[in-house]
């Protein structure tokens, strides 16, 4: 079994309006050395152990499901866990 | 004409359109639920607004995955006329469908008011009935409106006349002032303000009534013999 933590988040040449209310936000409350904040979306995935390469199968489902890749990039990280 | 209406879970325009279809335009019209295996009986589809699958991770992402969607793309590759409406739209470009995607809207509200937008061009099925310029008034209401596409996209846009209505001011922060656009063949339309929802006087005004009407013509000009 893996677990699959999934980011996702505004393309850099997209403009991220909320990142960008928080970050003026951050500023009025006085931390100017934040310069930008981007959000964007966490998700953990459980996958069991199959014939499909894991890459593989994590990349399909980011790119037709999870993230629109008109706007938004992924990257994820694998942990291989114990199944409960 | 025989119209169906789209209706997803959480679709909440759909008895706007169909009112907007049975009553005021006078037409055929029947509720078709997502997980419907056929539209071949219908001659125009309809994607109404609403929050379908509750906008749960992006709006329209869960919903162009439905059953239905399959017999969408196959409409709008036989060329039957296609309009989405706000989550339609949005079910649409995230369907591919059209080119581009939604982001929040610049000022992160929710924007529900009536717009002017220009009539960039009346040379579409879903145009043909307003003067090519004209300006109208279309409520909106959303939170994602923000039309985004890359340079490339946005220049073939321009270039193949997909550009159908514009905001004379932008509320929502879109991408060159686009309200809604049409596929390169013309048959599936896209946009964030509401016609159905302008479709008598009583209702603050009438200037959607054109689109269906435009719709209903240009169809029985090309299916009706002495139309």
């Amino acid at each position: 079994m893996f677990k699959v933590k999934v980011y996702v988040t505004l393309r850099e040449s997209v403009l991220d309006p909320q990142g960008k209310a928080v970050t003026q936000s951050l500023n009025s409350l006085n931390y100017q050395e934040v310069t930008d904040v981007r959000i964007g979306k966490y998700m953990e995935l459980m996958i069991e152990k199959s014939d499909r390469d894991l890459d593989e199968v994590v990349n399909e489902i980011c790119t037709k499901l999870l993230a629109n890749p008109v706007i938004e990039d992924y990257r994820y990280e694998v942990e291989e866990c114990v199944a409960q | 004409m025989k119209f169906a209406v789209i209706v997803f879970p959480g679709s909440n325009c759909d008895v706007d359109m169909f009112h907007a279809i049975q009553d005021e335009l006078g037409e055929e019209v029947e509720y078709v639920w997502h997980d419907t295996e056929s539209l071949a009986e219908y001659d125009g589809i309809l994607l109404p607004g609403g929050f379908s699958y509750g906008d749960y991770l992006r709006s329209g992402a869960i919903a162009r995955f439905s059953n239905v969607m399959k017999e969408v793309v196959k409409a709008a590759e036989a060329g039957k006329p296609i309009l989405g409406v706000c989550n339609g739209f949005q079910i649409l470009l995230e369907a591919g469908l059209l080119p581009g995607a939604m982001r929040r809207n610049e000022s992160l509200s929710f924007i529900c008011k009536p717009v002017e937008l220009k009539v960039e061009t009346n040379r579409t099925i879903f145009t043909a009935e307003y003067e090519q310029g004209q300006t109208i008034t279309i409520p909106v209401a959303h939170g994602e409106g923000n039309y985004y596409c890359d340079e490339q996209t946005l220049a073939q846009l321009k270039e193949n006349n997909q550009i159908v209505f514009t905001y004379q001011q932008n509320p929502n922060g879109s991408l060159e002032d686009i309200a809604g656009i049409i596929n390169e063949k013309g048959n599936v339309l896209g946009m964030m303000p509401h016609p159905e929802r302008a479709v008598d006087e009583l209702l603050g005004g009438a200037d959607g009534l054109k689109l269906f009407q435009s719709i209903v013509k240009t169809w029985r000009e090309a299916n009706v013999v002495n139309a």
